[in-house]
């Protein structure tokens, strides 16, 4: 504290005294506000995407998906504009998930087709739609539970290495790039989402909020053109709620694409640019928020069905 | 001669594709491949059913059916069967047999429950990873499969003959016994019988309620203890009845080690008509009976039944990852 | 015995906690300066011949290089089990085939061509491999369920084909397999276990570098997280199936060096020595010391040969006490004597450091006991 100038970055490796984390605490507004801009920097995403700023980056094309009877997604028609933050909302039940998982090739639609930059998914796997750039979260966190929090977003940040068995045995220099690399953006991302102080914790022992950063933070690492998050806040208090949204506002300021799964419709309305709303499967609105406050079939969907009633 | 050649030319004495011999005795293998079958679906929808509810393979079901082999034994050896067939009218021979059954599904029932609530209810409470109870399945299994060796020894029980099979009729020109039949017969009878207890009763409606959702089904008000513990007690009935008519099929078959391969026949009996699906392992058990004749005769060596019997498994599962019939399981979800 | 040991976790608990954080403190260097008197000692331990390790049945040698043996088999499976988490019960058929190609590329039974017997090495490895992938490649897209059975299965019919395919000579097996030529003047023979002991544990030595090099990289992490959660690895784009494959070959390509350094040292190969109760052995070492931990597994590896030739006069009641020590085990403490650890992350130390001022993860260790007692 009394040597202010000489702590940052001239050696990086050398042990500080609580490390980064601590050095943060004691940073003034300026520094912190500097620092974060230079976590930001090493967070954004760094590939190209074939689609411009406000053009349609995924497109759910007549989408429909059926389990045995019961048809979770109906036709569902909706675009992604590169750069927005898309709100998909709708009573429990209504398909929002099914939606994810159609987009994230966890299920193959009965019909209909999911484009991403304009290239259908087809039957390609989960991973290498990862790799083509769509990420998600899971409504019932889903993290590696005997990893550090660290570990988590680097298995993420894995999605966009080569290195394998040969590389990794030998430690031949792809490796050793790769693990430099690995490391410096996962480290970014955890301080980028708030949790790197936690950084050395199992996932498993972290408090529930970190968690659900946690897993934003492990989709952002795979650097996605589209992030999908499902219910993020949900056990969130409003307060924790308000930070959410800060952070997804935050997200799709740094370059991110931003699908947004939120039961809570009041919340979304300030977050969102666009909102897409389902009922039992359908599509029965989509518009700007303040279009869709005003829409009486939304309107409908939401009192007739009580709100946490039906599982 | 090059060694290669001499490696490969040496196989002549040990597989023979003896066609001819295996369309002259077919019929006679599928009576016996479904005997054998029947078998193997009793113990199979044994695991089926824990698996279903519990998503566990129950590693020592085969002991819980040696277990009913060797009750079978005893009672016999009792009332004075033994190397050769009593003399016996065919009145006292049913009701000595019945009582042999029905202590061998007293003696496979009581082992189950046993074995749930010592191995795997503990478990159950700790919230254990899948793998723990896996391993404690096997662990059960060594210590009742030595436990056993300890008492009994190494070698395999004195061979209880119950009767000689009798030729019945005659379809293809081949001869069907009364053994092939009433063991055919019982396990479609305990088949269906199980399939109606699952469908009609509450207990039934409780336990396919569990296999499908057992947060919901506690909530509903099942009691998911009482249904667990129930459904190890069927599976054990049903092992007991097996024992039965494996010991009437091969009456000197009984030693400790001696559920072990019939069991993991019995389980990829299962996994092969879709796991959880008792009709499944009905249609399973009875195929894995049938390929390990066929192949035997066809091949030369009866040794070949049980390498063929995996071949086919994993033959089917890559076709059919799960199963001929499908699992009747909630499927995971994402 | 639930209150004895409860009573004394706690100190030991903490005393091996005290002791890793104080390795943690420690620089790689530091740690591998440390570790040589320890790889010494270890390498000495048949000289020194001990009266009361010494074993009833066999020579201490031999005993050690039964110990080494499992050690060794259960470091591989270990890479299939503990850190990818797939469960495979037929490894001894690896084993197995490790020991057939030795033999029959050394025996004077066998009417395959002869090779000197240290090439038989890196064949054996590759062509367990090879029925690795050929066994893993349809099973391993299934669920994890299924692949115990199937490869349980395959332990088996490995068994079945030695007894019925008249090359592997059955039960009379083949005789007279080969041995290195003489090796820093020791002859390997055998009669004599030290040289096959101190050869055990230089490939121990070298299995374990690769080893951890492939855990701490994007092999290992994409491991780990195929065991924790297969679903959401695959979503978080690891290539699930390539790795689990890889695993496997791996664990196979480990078994089946052991095997044939195994049926090198007995000399000896035959049908008998296969059969199920082994692959649950090796298992048992696997949990016994703790799935996913390296140092871990080999503790349990040794413990389970070495208590065995031990206390010989048990026989087959072996089984029994290894059947309820499973079952006592998973019941009282399912992560094994030491719980899973690994480091996933080549510079982890730096990156923890740079972050935190701490070296590594300090809470690991607390969280290793599940139902979180004790502390
Ligand atoms: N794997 C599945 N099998 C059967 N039904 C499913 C499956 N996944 C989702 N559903 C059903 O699809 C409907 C939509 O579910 P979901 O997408 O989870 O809703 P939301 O996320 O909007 O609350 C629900 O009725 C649910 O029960
Ligand atoms: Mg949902």
């Amino acid at each position: 504290m009394t040597e202010p100038a000489e702590q940052p970055t001239e050696q990086p490796t050398e042990p500080v005294e609580g490390g980064i984390v601590a050095e943060v605490e004691r940073m003034t507004e300026a520094q912190r506000a500097e620092h974060a801009a230079e976590v930001a920097d090493v967070v954004a995403p760094d590939r190209d995407i074939a689609v411009g700023v406000g053009d349609t980056l995924l497109e759910m094309r007549e989408v429909t998906m059926r389990f045995g009877g019961l048809v979770a997604l109906d036709t569902v028609n909706f675009d992604i504009k590169r750069g927005e933050i898309l709100g998909l909302i709708g009573p429990n039940g209504a398909g929002k998930t099914t939606c994810f998982n159609a987009m994230t090739g966890v299920y193959r639609p009965t019909s209909g087709q999911v484009l991403l930059e304009g290239r259908a998914m087809g039957r390609r796997k989960r991973y290498q739609i990862t790799r083509m750039g769509i990420a998600r979260t899971f409504q019932n966190i889903r993290l590696f539970g005997e990893m550090t929090a660290l570990e988590n977003v680097v298995v993420g940040a894995d999605a966009r290495h080569k290195t394998s068995v040969p590389g990794a045995l030998l430690r031949l220099p792809r490796h050793h790039r790769e693990e430099r690399e690995v490391v410096e953006r996962a480290t970014a991302l955890l301080e980028f989402v708030g949790i790197a102080d936690r950084a050395a914790d199992k996932a498993r022992n972290l408090p529930y909020g970190y968690q659900r950063r946690l897993e934003i933070a492990r989709a952002l690492a795979t650097e996605p053109k589209l992030l999908c998050l499902d219910e993020p806040a949900a056990g969130f208090n409003p307060r924790e709620k308000q930070d959410l949204m800060g952070l997804i506002r935050k997200i799709r300021d740094d370059g991110y694409t931003v699908l947004l799964i939120e039961h809570d419709m009041r919340l979304v309305m300030g977050v969102t640019d666009r909102i897409v709303v389902l009922e039992f499967g359908k599509k029965i609105a989509e518009g700007a928020p303040a279009e869709i406050r005003e829409n009486p079939a939304v309107i409908a969907a939401y009192l007739g069905v009580p709100d946490d009633g039906a599982a | 001669m090059h060694p290669l050649t001499a490696f490969l030319a040496d196989g002549s004495s040990w597989i023979t594709f003896d066609v001819s011999g295996f369309k002259a005795e077919f019929w006679s293998l599928t009576f016996d491949g479904l005997a054998y079958g029947a078998i193997y679906a009793l113990i199979a929808m044994g695991y089926t059913l824990v698996y279903g509810v519990l998503r566990l393979i129950n590693f020592a079901h085969s002991e819980v059916f040696i277990s009913g082999a060797y009750a079978v034994v005893f009672t016999l050896s009792f009332l004075g069967f033994g190397g050769s067939p009593p003399g016996l009218s065919t009145p006292a021979l049913i009701g000595d047999l019945l009582l042999a059954m029905i202590l061998a599904m007293v003696v496979s029932g009581i082992v189950a429950v046993v074995l749930e609530r010592v191995a795997y209810r503990p478990l159950r409470k700790k919230g254990a990873p899948p793998l723990a109870f896996l391993i404690t399945a096997i662990g059960a299994s060594f210590t009742i499969q030595y436990l056993i060796e300890w008492w009994r020894g190494p070698n395999a029980e004195n061979s209880v003959i119950m009767f000689i099979p009798k030729p019945l009729f005659s379809v293809f020109g081949s001869n069907v016994d009364d053994q092939q039949l009433i063991i055919f017969l019982a396990a479609i009878v305990l088949a269906v019988g199980v399939d109606q207890f699952l469908k009609r009763t509450r207990f039934g409606r409780g336990i396919r309620a569990v296999a499908q959702d057992p947060d919901t089904a506690t909530l509903m008000g099942v009691n998911k203890e009482r249904v667990i513990m129930l459904t190890f007690l069927i599976g054990g009935i049903l092992a007991g009845a097996a024992a039965l008519f494996y010991v009437m099929k091969v009456p000197s078959g009984v030693i400790y080690n001696g559920g072990f391969i019939l069991g993991i026949k019995a389980f990829a009996a299962a996994v092969l008509g879709g796991i959880g699906n008792i009709r499944g392992a009905l249609l399973g058990g009875l195929l894995i009976g049938l390929i390990g004749e066929y192949g035997a005769t066809l091949l030369g060596n009866a040794q070949w039944t049980d390498v063929i019997a995996f071949v086919v498994l994993v033959l089917i599962l890559m076709i059919r990852p799960t199963g001929i019939l499908g699992e009747s399981l909630g499927k995971a979800r994402v | 015995m639930t209150t004895a040991s409860s009573a004394t976790r706690p100190a030991n608990e903490s005393a091996v906690r005290r002791f890793r954080n104080r390795w943690n403190e420690l620089s790689r260097p530091q740690q591998w300066v440390a570790l040589i008197p320890l790889v010494v000692l270890i390498y000495l331990i048949p000289e020194i011949n001990a009266p009361f390790l010494a074993s009833t049945s066999v020579d201490f040698a031999t005993s050690m290089f039964h110990a080494a043996e499992f050690a060794m088999i259960a470091l591989g499976l270990n890479v299939v089990v503990g850190q990818a988490g797939l469960l495979d019960l037929g490894y001894v058929g690896f084993f197995a085939i490790g020991s057939y190609v030795a033999a029959l590329l050394t025996s004077p039974e066998s009417m395959l061509a002869k090779i000197p017997y240290l090439a038989t090495l890196p064949i054996a490895m590759i062509v367990t491999m090879i029925f690795g992938l050929l066994l893993g490649t349809p099973t391993l897209r299934l669920r994890g369920d299924y692949l115990a059975i199937v490869t349980l299965g395959f332990g088996e019919i490995v068994r079945l084909l030695a007894s019925i395919i008249p090359v592997f000579n059955g039960n009379v097996g083949l005789d007279n397999v080969g041995h290195p030529p003489k090796l820093l003047g020791q002859t390997f023979s055998n009669t004599d276990a030290k040289p096959w002991y101190w050869l055990m544990v230089t490939l121990i030595i070298v299995i374990l570098l690769f080893v951890g090099n492939l855990e701490r990289s994007r092999v290992g992490r994409a491991w780990v997280a195929i065991r924790e959660d297969e679903d959401a690895a695959q979503i978080m784009g690891v290539s699930t199936f390539k790795f689990k494959l890889w695993a496997f070959a791996i664990g196979a390509g480990i078994g089946g060096l052991s095997g044939a350094l195994v049926g090198g040292q007995v000399s000896f190969v035959n049908n008998q020595d296969f059969s199920v109760p082994f692959s649950v052995l090796y298992l048992a070492a696997v949990i016994l010391g703790g799935a996913g931990n390296k140092v871990g597994v080999m503790i349990g590896g040794f413990l389970v040969a070495y208590i065995p030739d031990r206390f010989n006069s048990l026989g087959d009641k072996k089984y029994l006490v290894f059947g309820v020590a499973l079952v006592l085990l998973m019941i009282f403490r399912s992560q094994g004597l030491l719980g899973a650890r690994q480091r996933l992350l080549a510079r982890g130390r730096q990156a923890y450091r740079q972050l935190l001022g701490r070296p590594e993860p300090i809470t690991s260790e607390s969280s290793v006991t599940p139902d979180g007692g004790a502390q």
